[in-house]
C-alpha cells in the first residue's frame, strides 16, 4: 500500500507491504541502514529512533502507522565532518567498539536527554517530583534500554554527561 | 619488496626510539564517525542489483532425521523463489582458524535447532512467512541432551596433567580446599545479527559477511561449496561484534552462496536473533573439580583442576577450562583432566577467553575460599604463590607483573575487605588475579607510502570492536614518521595481504607486527635514499633525518610510491618462555538483605599486558571485558530444555546481557611493560585478558558482603536468597 | 508474519466495527508485533486505533483519574498528578520496560500483553495457550519465570505486566466499548481470567470489545510503594514485584493494598491477605502470618520454587516499611 513517511526533513512516497516495520522500510527501502537490527523484538534498542522527538523501538513499529510522523534518525542528527554534539562526545569517549548499537544509542541519548529536560523522573529517582540530576546512576537507568555487547557503557555515559553539560551551558 | 621474520628471539624495542609519539596515546578511532553517524555499512547492509531475501529453517528435533518437508507447497506462496536444502549446508560453524568445512549435510539430525532449509523469497516479508510455514518431517532418533548424564564422554590426552602426588598432598595439606564450582551456558550475543550477502560472477563468490578471521573463513566457505579457494572473496570492513562467534563460517553464508548460485541473484540471509543462539557456537558450561593444598603459610603444595564440559560428536573444540592453572600458581602436585560430553545440543566452541573466562572463576574462587580458611588476606596468599619458573615446563616466564597489577590495584581501589550495612543493603569487597595466555599467529600485511607523503596499511585483518583501524595507523605512523590522519588503513577483505584475524587476542600482536615489519622495509629503504643507515634513521612529521642527512620524506619519494610487505610468523620464542597477560581485579558490591540480588557498586581492574598500542581503544577493551565478568558474575545462562535440548531463553528479553544499569563505571589502569619474548612490537593480547577472573572478582565480593559462597554461577537472586537470614 | 488487512480506525465506532468478526487491535504494537514476527499471533485484520481520540488524562467527578487508553507508558508515569496522587503507578510504570518501549505501549495494550513464556513464543514447543490442546511444556521444562498462585495443570504462565499491578492495588476500573456501542465498567480485578483449563482465554473482553480507559478512584491514603525483584537492575520483567498502598492509623493497619506481579497467570491480589491484615497491630509475626495466608497454596515447579521464599520476604518489607519498621538483624 501506498506510504507517506518524513524521515530527517524529507518526505518519501513509498509501497510498502503492510507487514514491513519502519526500521525495514528505513534500511531496506531508503537505504537508511544507520538505525540497526539487534533482536527485531524491542529487546536491544540497536533500532532507536525519534518518532515526533520521543525515542522508540523502530523494530516494533509498522511503516504504515507512522504516516505523517517525523521521523529522526542517527544519519538525520549529523555526519562525518558536522557531527551532532552527541556524535562527536562518542568518538572523544570512546563510547562505542564495534559501532552496531551506537546509532541506536546516539539516537536514544538524543531522546533521553529531552526527556530529562522535560522532567520525567526514572526508576531510580529518589523524589518523582523533584528536578533530575543527572548522576552516573540516573543515566545509566535511563539508557538501559540500549544494549552494548562489546558493554562500552563507561565511555557512552561519560559521553552522554558531556554532551548534555556542553548543552546546558550553551542555553 | 618483502620483510619477513619470524620470532625466534627476543627483539630490541625499536618502537620505543621512534620519535612520532603516536604508540600508546588515547586517540580516538579514525572510522569512529562513520560508526557515531550510522555511515558504517554491516554486512547485512549491502544492497545488490536484484537482492533477494532468504531466511533458515531450524530442526525441531534433538536427533534422528530429516525425512521430508513441504517445499512444493511453500515455493508456491507469494514471492518464494526456492526452497533450499542442500548437504553441504552447515550443521554448525566452523571452530575457529579450521581452515575448512565443519560437518555437513542436513538428512541428519542432531540438535534442535540445526539449520535444514534456507527459503528464499523477493522481499523478507515474503521469506520470513513463507520459512513459517516450511513444516518438515521427521524420523526420530534417542537423543543425549543433558552433559551431567551424557553415556558418550571422552577424556582428551592434552588435557591430562598428573605431576607429583596430589592426593597425599591434599592429606597432608595444612589447609585445603575441595570445592566443586559450575559455569553455565554462554553465549557470545554480539549486537550484530550473523548475515551473509552471496553473489556470483561467473564461477567467482563474492561473500559480504561478518566475520573475524577471513583468510580461514574463505578457505572454509570454497571448502563447504566445493570450489577453488581464489574464486571466493570474503569481504567484512566492519563487524558488529563477534568475541568468537564470527570465528568459523556460519550456516547462513553457505545457504547464502547455494541459493544465490541456484537462482543466478544475490541472496541475503541474516539470521534471526532466536537463531543466533542456536546456530552459531556459545560456550559450554562447565563443572569444575577444585583442590588446593596449601602449607600453613599459604604456600601451594597442590593443585588439582577437573573440569567437564559439552559439545556436539565430530567437534575437536573443548573449552580449555584449565589452561591457566597450568601456570598461574606454584604447586609441586597437580592434576588436571578434562571430561567432553558428547550431547544433541547447539554446537560449543570458542567465546571470548575460552579456557580462562571460566577456568579464572573457579580457580579464584577457590583461591580466595583458601585464605579465608588460612585467615589470610587474598593477595598475600596470591603473592606468595608466584612461581619463580613454569610449575610444569621448568621455563621461565616472560614479563609478567602480577604482584605489581595486585598492588598497585588494590591501593588505587582502597581495598578493605569486610561487610557493612546500607539499608536493605549489604556491601563488601572482593578481588581476583587476572590471567591470559599470550598468543601470535602468523600475519601479512602491506604499507604503502604513496608519492603525497601519505600512507596505505592493508590486510585482511578485522577490526571487530577492538581498535585494529586505530593501532595498525598508529603503528605505521609512528615507524613512518607521520600523523595517524595521514596513514589510510583497509581492512576486511581477502583481496589483502592475509592477516591473522581476530581471535585469541592475537590480532594487534601478529596484525600489528606485519604492519611494523612492512614499515621495517620501508624505513631500510628510506635510510638507503637519504644515505644514512636504518639504525640512524629517523622519520618524524613527514621529514626523515639520519647521519648528516635531512629529508622530507616527499622529496625521498620523488613522486613515486613505495610499497612493502611485511610478513609475520610465531618463533622459538612462544615455547622459550611462558607468556601471558597479568592483572587484578577488585569489586564492590552490595547485596539486597531482602531479595538477594546483587549489584556492583565500583570494579577497578589494573593490568600489565606488554606494550599498550593505544590507551583509549585497550580500555575500552578492558572495561568490555570486566563487564562480561559481571554479567558471568550475575546475569548470564543459556538454558537448554531438559527434555529436548533445546535452547529456551533465545532471546535478549530473556537471556540477560548486563545492560548499562547493571554496570558502574568501571576504572582501568595499565603497568607499563614490554614483552620482548612476545613480538617486535613488544605487546601482549588485551581483548580478553579483562574478563579472565573477572566474575570472580564479584562472587568473592558477594562472600565478604553476606557470608555466602555461591559457587553455581551465575549468581542470581534464587542462590544468594537461600543463605540469606529471614 | 501472515499477510493482514490493515484498516486505520477513525473513532471507537469504527474501530470495534471493523474489529468485529476476530479482528485484533493494534495501537503501540510493542507486543504484538513481536508476536506477529513469530507468528505466535497471526491476525487476518489489524485495526490501527492510535488515530482515536483516547490520549487524555482526565480528572473524574469524584476527584479520581481517566486514563484514555492511548496514553503512552511513558506519558502516564510523567503526569503530574499520577506521580504526586498515585506514586505507585508512576513507580510500577518506570520499573518496565525501556525508555524507548514505554514511549510507545499504551494503557490499553499494557493490559492486554501476554506471557513472556519461552514455550507460548517458541511455536516448536507444545503450549495451551497458544494451540489449546497441544500440552503445557512449561511444566518439565525450564520454569524458572512462571506462576506459584493461579495457575492451572494446562499452563503455568505468569502475566508480565507492573504497570497492571500497580492499577489493581489502586482499584482501578476499565472501561470498555463493544461492537454495538455499549460501553462497560468493570473492576480490573475481574478483567483477567485464570487459566483453568483454556489459557488462551486470558480475559473476559469479548469479540471486538476495546478498552477505551482505565478509571482510578480517588487518591488513597497511605503509604504507596512498587517493588520489584528481577535479574537485571533494568529492563527485565519481574520476578516477583509488589504494588502496595498500606495506611497504619492509631497503631494499626487501616488499609493494605497489596497486589502481586510475577507470581500469577494475572496481576494478583488476595482480600484474605488484606483481611489478616487491616485492624492489626503491625508486628513481625503478623507479616509472617499475612505471607502464610498469601502463599497457602502456592506451588513452585521446580526451577521457580525460591518465589515462595522471595514473595514472603517481599511482603514483609513492604508492610516493614509501610509501618516504619526496621529489618531485624
Amino acid at each position: 500500500m501506498q506510504v507517506d513517511l518524513t524521515v530527517n526533513g524529507v518526505r518519501h512516497a513509498l509501497d510498502l507491504d503492510p507487514r514491513v516495520t519502519l526500521l525495514d522500510a528505513l534500511r531496506h527501502d531508503l537505504g537508511l541502514t544507520g538505525s540497526k537490527k539487534g533482536c527485531d523484538h524491542g529487546q536491544c534498542g540497536a533500532c532507536t529512533v525519534l518518532v515526533n522527538g520521543r525515542r522508540i523501538n523502530a523494530c516494533l513499529a509498522l511503516a504504515v502507522m507512522h504516516e505523517g510522523d517525523e521521523i529522526t534518525t542517527v544519519e538525520g542528527l549529523g555526519e562525518p565532518g558536522a557531527l551532532h554534539p552527541l556524535q562527536a562526545a562518542f568518538v572523544t569517549h570512546d563510547g562505542f567498539q564495534c559501532g552496531y548499537c551506537t546509532p541506536g544509542q546516539v539516537v536514544s541519548a538524543c531522546g533521553m536527554l529531552g526527556e530529562v529536560r522535560e522532567g520525567w523522573p526514572s526508576h531510580v529517582s529518589v523524589d518523582l517530583e523533584g528536578p533530575v540530576d543527572l548522576s552516573d546512576v540516573e543515566i545509566s537507568e535511563r539508557m538501559s534500554g540500549n544494549l552494548c555487547r562489546c558493554a562500552a557503557y563507561t565511555g557512552i555515559n561519560e559521553a552522554i554527561r558531556e554532551a548534555s553539560a556542553k548543552s546546558e551551558a550553551a542555553e | 619488496m618483502t620483510t619477513q621474520f619470524k620470532m625466534d628471539a627476543p627483539q630490541r624495542p625499536l618502537l620505543d626510539r621512534t620519535e612520532q609519539g603516536v604508540i600508546h596515546r588515547p586517540l580516538d578511532r579514525p572510522e569512529g564517525p562513520l560508526k557515531v553517524s550510522g555511515r558504517a555499512h554491516y554486512a547485512a547492509e549491502r544492497q545488490l542489483p536484484g537482492q533477494v531475501e532468504g531466511v533458515l529453517v531450524r530442526a525441531t528435533i534433538a536427533r534422528g532425521r530429516l525425512a521430508g518437508m513441504n517445499a512444493e507447497e511453500v515455493r508456491a506462496m507469494p514471492g518464494v523463489l526456492g526452497v533450499f536444502s542442500d548437504e553441504r549446508f552447515l550443521r554448525n560453524p566452523a571452530q575457529g582458524g579450521a581452515g575448512e568445512a565443519p560437518v555437513q549435510g542436513v538428512r541428519e539430525i542432531f540438535y534442535h535447532g540445526q539449520p535444514i532449509a534456507l527459503v528464499v523469497a523477493e522481499t523478507l516479508e515474503q521469506a520470513r512467512h513463507a520459512a513459517a510455514n516450511l513444516r518438515p518431517s521427521y524420523e526420530e532418533a534417542e537423543a543425549q541432551v543433558d552433559p551431567a548424564t551424557a553415556s558418550d564422554v571422552d577424556r582428551p590426552d592434552k588435557r591430562r596433567l598428573d605431576q607429583g602426588d596430589l592426593d597425599r598432598a591434599m592429606a597432608e595439606a595444612r589447609a585445603s580446599v575441595d570445592v566443586t564450582y559450575t559455569t553455565p551456558p554462554h553465549h557470545s550475543a554480539a549486537m550484530e545479527l550473523h548475515a551473509s550477502v552471496a553473489s556470483w560472477e561467473g564461477e567467482r563468490l563474492t561473500l559480504h559477511g561478518s566475520y573475524q578471521m577471513l583468510k580461514y573463513n574463505k578457505a572454509e566457505l570454497a571448502d563447504s561449496l566445493g570450489i577453488p579457494e581464489e574464486n571466493v572473496r570474503v569481504l567484512s570492513p566492519f563487524v558488529g561484534g563477534g568475541f568468537g562467534s564470527k570465528l568459523g563460517i556460519s550456516p547462513e553464508a553457505v545457504a547464502a552462496a547455494i541459493a544465490a548460485r541456484d537462482l543466478g541473484r544475490p541472496v541475503r540471509v541474516v539470521m534471526t536473533r532466536q537463531q543466533v543462539f542456536s546456530m552459531v557456537t556459545h560456550r559450554t558450561s562447565t563443572r569444575q573439580r577444585i583442590r588446593l593444598a596449601a602449607d600453613e603459610e599459604g604456600r601451594l603444595t597442590g593443585i588439582g583442576h577437573e573440569d567437564r564440559v559439552y559439545n556436539l560428536p565430530d567437534e575437536v573444540f573443548s573449552e580449555p577450562t584449565t589452561q591457566s592453572t597450568h601456570f598461574l600458581y606454584a604447586g609441586a602436585n597437580r592434576r588436571l583432566g578434562q571430561e567432553v560430553a558428547r550431547v544433541n545440543r547447539a554446537c560449543t566452541g570458542s567465546v571470548r577467553a575460552p579456557g580462562e573466562a571460566v577456568g579464572m572463576l573457579a580457580l579464584e574462587g577457590a583461591m580466595d575460599e583458601l585464605a579465608r580458611v588460612l585467615h589470610m588476606d587474598p593477595i598475600d596468599l596470591r603473592r606468595r604463590n608466584i612461581p619463580d619458573r613454569h610449575p610444569e615446563q621448568d621455563i621461565p616466564y616472560s614479563a609478567r607483573r602480577l604482584a605489581d597489577c595486585m598492588d598497585q590495584g588494590a591501593r588505587a581501589f582502597g581495598w578493605s575487605p569486610g561487610s557493612r550495612r546500607e539499608g536493605e543493603w549489604l556491601v563488601g569487597q572482593g578481588m581476583a588475579a587476572a590471567a591470559r595466555i599470550n598468543m601470535v599467529a602468523p600475519s601479512e600485511a602491506r604499507v604503502t607510502l604513496r608519492g603525497d607523503g601519505t600512507a596505505l596499511v592493508e590486510t585482511d585483518m578485522t577490526d571487530i570492536g577492538t581498535g585494529t583501524y586505530a593501532i595498525l595507523g598508529q603503528i605505521a605512523g609512528e615507524m613512518l614518521g607521520l600523523p595517524v590522519a595521514s596513514v589510510d588503513v583497509r581492512l576486511g577483505d581477502t583481496d589483502l595481504p592475509p592477516a591473522a584475524g581476530s581471535g585469541g587476542s592475537h590480532g594487534a600482536s601478529s596484525a600489528g607486527s606485519s604492519v611494523f615489519l612492512a614499515c621495517q622495509g620501508l624505513r631500510a629503504t628510506l635510510a638507503e635514499r637519504l644515505g644514512c643507515e636504518a639504525e640512524d634513521l629517523t622519520l618524524k612529521d613527514g621529514v626523515a633525518t639520519g647521519g648528516n642527512f635531512r629529508a622530507d620524506l616527499v622529496d625521498l619519494l620523488s613522486g613515486g610510491d613505495l610499497s612493502e610487505e611485511g610478513k609475520f610468523e610465531p618463533g622459538e620464542t612462544a615455547d622459550d618462555a611462558s607468556q601471558a597477560g597479568y592483572g587484578a581485579f577488585f569489586a564492590e558490591v552490595a547485596v539486597n538483605r531482602i531479595t538477594g540480588e546483587t549489584r556492583v557498586l565500583r570494579m577497578l581492574g589494573t593490568f600489565a599486558a606488554g606494550r599498550i598500542l593505544n590507551e583509549k581503544t585497550a580500555r575500552s577493551q578492558c572495561q568490555g571485558g570486566m563487564i562480561w565478568g559481571i554479567g558471568a558474575a550475575l546475569t548470564e545462562e543459556l538454558s537448554f530444555d531438559p527434555r529436548d535440548g533445546h535452547a529456551v531463553n533465545d532471546d535478549l528479553a530473556e537471556y540477560h546481557l548486563p545492560v548499562n544499569a547493571d554496570c558502574p563505571p568501571i576504572e582501568v589502569h595499565f603497568l607499563d611493560e614490554r614483552d620482548e619474548m612476545s613480538c617486535p612490537i613488544q605487546t601482549k593480547g588485551v581483548g580478553e585478558l579483562g574478563i579472565s577472573g573477572a566474575g570472580a572478582a564479584v562472587l568473592n565480593a558477594i562472600f565478604d558482603a553476606t557470608g555466602i559462597r555461591v559457587r553455581d554461577y551465575p549468581a542470581t537472586l534464587d542462590k544468594v536468597l537461600a543463605g540469606l537470614p529471614d | 508474519m501472515r499477510p493482514f488487512d490493515y484498516v486505520r480506525a477513525e473513532d471507537t465506532g469504527s474501530a470495534t466495527e471493523a474489529a468485529r468478526g476476530g479482528a485484533t487491535f493494534i495501537a503501540g504494537g510493542t507486543n504484538l508485533l513481536d508476536l506477529m514476527k513469530l507468528e505466535v499471533m497471526a491476525p487476518d485484520r489489524l485495526v490501527d486505533i492510535t488515530r482515536l481520540d483516547l490520549g487524555a488524562i482526565e480528572r473524574t467527578e469524584v476527584g479520581g483519574l481517566r486514563i484514555g487508553a492511548l496514553v503512552t507508558n511513558a506519558d502516564l508515569a510523567a503526569h503530574g498528578t499520577v506521580r504526586r496522587n498515585y506514586p505507585v503507578l508512576s513507580r510500577a510504570l518506570l520499573a518496565g520496560a525501556s525508555g524507548q518501549l514505554r514511549n510507545k505501549a499504551t494503557t490499553g495494550g499494557n493490559l492486554l500483553q501476554r506471557t513472556r513464556c519461552h514455550y507460548f513464543y517458541d511455536t516448536s514447543q507444545s503450549c495451551n495457550k497458544r494451540e489449546p490442546g497441544s500440552g503445557c511444556a512449561a511444566l518439565g521444562g525450564i520454569n524458572r519465570i512462571h506462576a506459584i498462585l493461579g495457575a492451572s495443570e494446562h499452563c503455568i504462565a505468569t502475566h508480565p505486566s507492573d504497570m497492571a499491578v500497580a492499577l489493581l492495588a489502586l482499584d482501578a476500573e476499565v472501561e470498555t466499548e463493544t461492537a454495538d456501542g455499549a460501553r462497560r465498567m468493570r473492576p480490573l480485578a475481574d478483567l483477567h481470567r485464570l487459566p483453568g483449563d483454556a489459557p488462551d482465554r486470558e480475559t473476559v473482553l469479548a469479540d471486538g470489545e476495546l478498552i477505551t480507559a482505565v478509571v482510578l478512584p480517588s487518591a488513597p491514603r497511605g503509604h504507596q510503594a512498587y517493588r520489584k525483584a528481577r535479574d537485571r537492575a533494568s529492563y527485565a520483567f519481574a520476578l516477583v514485584s509488589l504494588a502496595s498502598v498500606v495506611a497504619v492509623e492509631n497503631g494499626r493497619i487501616a488499609r493494605a493494598s497489596l497486589a502481586f506481579g510475577g507470581l500469577a497467570p494475572k496481576p494478583w491480589r488476595d482480600p484474605e491477605v488484606e483481611a489478616t491484615l487491616i485492624g492489626e497491630v503491625p508486628s513481625e509475626e503478623l507479616f509472617d502470618r499475612a505471607a502464610d495466608v498469601l502463599l497457602r497454596e502456592a506451588k513452585g515447579h521446580g526451577h521457580n520454587d525460591f518465589k515462595i521464599p522471595l514473595t514472603r520476604r517481599v511482603l514483609k518489607a513492604a508492610l516493614r516499611e509501610a509501618a516504619g519498621m526496621e529489618k531485624p538483624a
